[in-house]
């Protein structure tokens, strides 16, 4: 699949600020490492809407025609990117109740039960973008369970990380918010391995015989029939060198597992240390988007066999 | 009514006029224009709802061209029309006919995304989805004659490889031709259920090429003459 880099950094992005804003929401819940204070909370909260906000206003750049992305909202019953973008309409106002309840002290309930529901709606919106790739028959790198898996893994691990850059900032107790990380990054690390694991079989996948139904012998392609390339070719025929993918899969494994890990180790010795924590984060964000690169880069579309790939 | 096309891979000699006569009719139909870019440039290129491939089965001696042409198969489960977030796509009721509503589409590709047989394309020019129509602005014009109240490329095929009917009606000419000759629908593991449906090649004798002795000259001339004198 052609990498459309509106589409990696929405996806970055949004994720980043959903994950964000759960954690925000269970460290102010459970006062995390002595808690942050009010002003501090709707910052986090603002920053991690910016995220969501900028992401999804990315999202646009892709579409050919977007004046009528407003109807996107309308096929919520089947659609998965229509529910994502219902999903993420309804958390927007939760989560600024939520915010304003901080800045007004407003009762405690009305902050908690606002919280939790625009928390565990950031999940499912997150699950949906998943789904969006997920529900693809077409994309046998796509169509597996650990693709939602992967988004709320990564999500949540380049949320923590800046959830701890925000604990350092603060000047709070890092510690639980070290291992959260820890906890979430390793989570991350450990589903993305599967899923590179996972996608090297191609399993039962179509053949250029089954797309073709001409399964009595060997078939190759002689001639595609167009000139130049096509809309097909264009938007599928991306192919990455195998060598080319395993060196990035190396390079999101160190940059975006293993560089924010090394950090948490040092601020947790220093007990602190900004540059440490802003590093981590932007590793945790950098590694985030170059696995969402290779998302796309490597995900060969069944329509590939009629241009004379032999198995998809 | 499950409308749909019959292609016959026997007969089809891959001259592209199918799709000639496709772009020539809906470039003005009720979804064109198709967009061509750099049509007289270095890299031609443009919207097609209907394109011709061409394979090889099996190897020397024993290898055949096949031409394989490909429009949008009006799928029983289309998936595009589920993925599509703002009902620009969709499945009509009454004869199974996949379009796209121009005024509703945005252009977000993730239909082309679902479907697995390459039928639907971009169009950079109105930024939103096209593909193949089954002619529905031909075959209900009450004021063509009935005969030709098909698609475009169904009429125009020289070699007859294409027909056009109603596959819920056992005894239509698609429902029986597909009976009688083993035809199948593309990729069915994948579950779209497409309604169009191929014929494969015929498995035929193979011809010997030189299994009769060279005749001479001399019997070249009593063969001519066998023919001419009158008995
Ligand atoms: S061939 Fe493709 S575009 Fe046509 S109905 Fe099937 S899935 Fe949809
Ligand atoms: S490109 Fe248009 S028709 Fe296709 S899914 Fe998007 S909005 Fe629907």
């Amino acid at each position: 699949m052609h990498p459309a880099f509106s589409v990696i950094f929405f996806t970055v992005a949004s994720g980043a600020g959903f994950g964000l804003f759960s954690l925000l929401f269970i460290a102010d819940t459970f006062k995390l490492g002595g808690g942050f204070s009010q002003d501090q909370l709707v910052a986090g909260g603002l920053v991690s809407l910016g995220l969501i906000v900028f992401g999804l206003l990315s999202s646009t750049f892709h579409l050919a025609n977007p004046k009528n992305a407003w109807r996107a909202f309308s096929r919520f019953r089947t659609s998965w990117l229509s529910r994502e973008g219902v999903f993420a309409v309804v958390f927007m106002p939760l989560a600024l109740i939520y915010l304003a309840s901080i800045m007004f002290d407003a009762p405690l309930w009305l902050r908690e039960s606002t919280g939790l529901l625009a928390a565990i709606l950031a999940w499912i919106t997150v699950f949906s973008t998943g789904m969006i790739y997920a529900c693809l028959k077409t994309i046998r790198q796509w169509n597996t369970p650990l693709v939602p898996a992967n988004y709320l893994a990564l999500g949540y691990s380049s949320g923590s990380l800046l959830l701890l850059l925000g604990a350092v900032m603060a000047g709070l107790d890092t510690t639980p918010y070290i291992a959260m990380s820890a906890f979430i990054v390793s989570i991350a690390a450990v589903l993305k391995a599967i899923y590179y694991f996972w996608i090297r079989d191609p399993g039962l996948s179509p053949t250029i015989n089954t797309a073709t139904g001409l399964t009595r012998a060997k078939v190759k392609l002689l001639d595609t029939g167009h000139t130049h390339g096509t809309f097909l070719t264009q938007e599928f025929g991306y192919q990455l060198a195998r060598s080319q993918a395993t060196l990035l899969k190396v390079l999101v494994f160190a940059i975006g597992f293993g560089l924010p890990g090394l950090m948490l180790v040092w601020v947790f010795n220093a007990q602190g240390g900004q540059t440490l924590a802003w590093v981590a984060a932007i590793a945790g964000l950098l590694g985030a988007a170059m696995e969402r690169w290779l998302f796309f880069a490597e995900a060969r579309h069944v329509v590939n066999l009629y241009h004379g790939a032999q198995r998809c | 009514m499950r409308l749909g096309l019959v292609i016959d891979l026997d007969v089809c000699v891959g001259c592209h006029a199918c799709a000639i006569a496709c772009k020539q009719w809906n470039a003005s139909g009720t979804i064109g224009p198709l967009s061509d870019y750099q049509p007289y440039g270095a890299e031609p290129s443009g919207v097609w709802f209907n394109r011709i491939r061409h394979y090889e089965m099996d190897e020397y001696p024993h290898n055949k061209t096949v031409n394989f042409p490909m429009s949008c198969n009006h799928c029983e489960d289309a998936d595009c029309v589920t993925v599509c977030p703002t009902g620009a796509s969709y499945k009509r009721a009454e004869d199974g006919i996949v379009l796209v509503d121009q005024d509703k589409c945005m252009g977000c590709n993730y239909c082309s995304w679902a479907c697995p047989y390459g039928a639907r394309e971009l169009d950079r020019s109105s930024g939103t989805m096209k593909k193949c129509t089954l002619c529905v602005d031909r075959i209900y014009d009450e004021a063509l004659a009935v005969e030709d109240r098909q698609p475009s490329c169904v009429l125009t095929c020289p070699a007859h490889a294409r027909w056009f009917g109603d596959f819920d009606d056992p005894d239509s000419q698609v429902s029986r031709i597909t009976r009688e000759r083993g035809g199948f629908g593309l990729m069915p593991e994948l579950g779209y259920n497409p309604t169009n449906q191929y014929l494969p090649p015929r498995r035929k004798p193979v011809i010997e090429v030189n299994s009769q002795p060279r005749s001479g000259l001399k019997e070249s001339i009593k063969q001519f003459a066998n023919k001419l004198v009158r008995r």
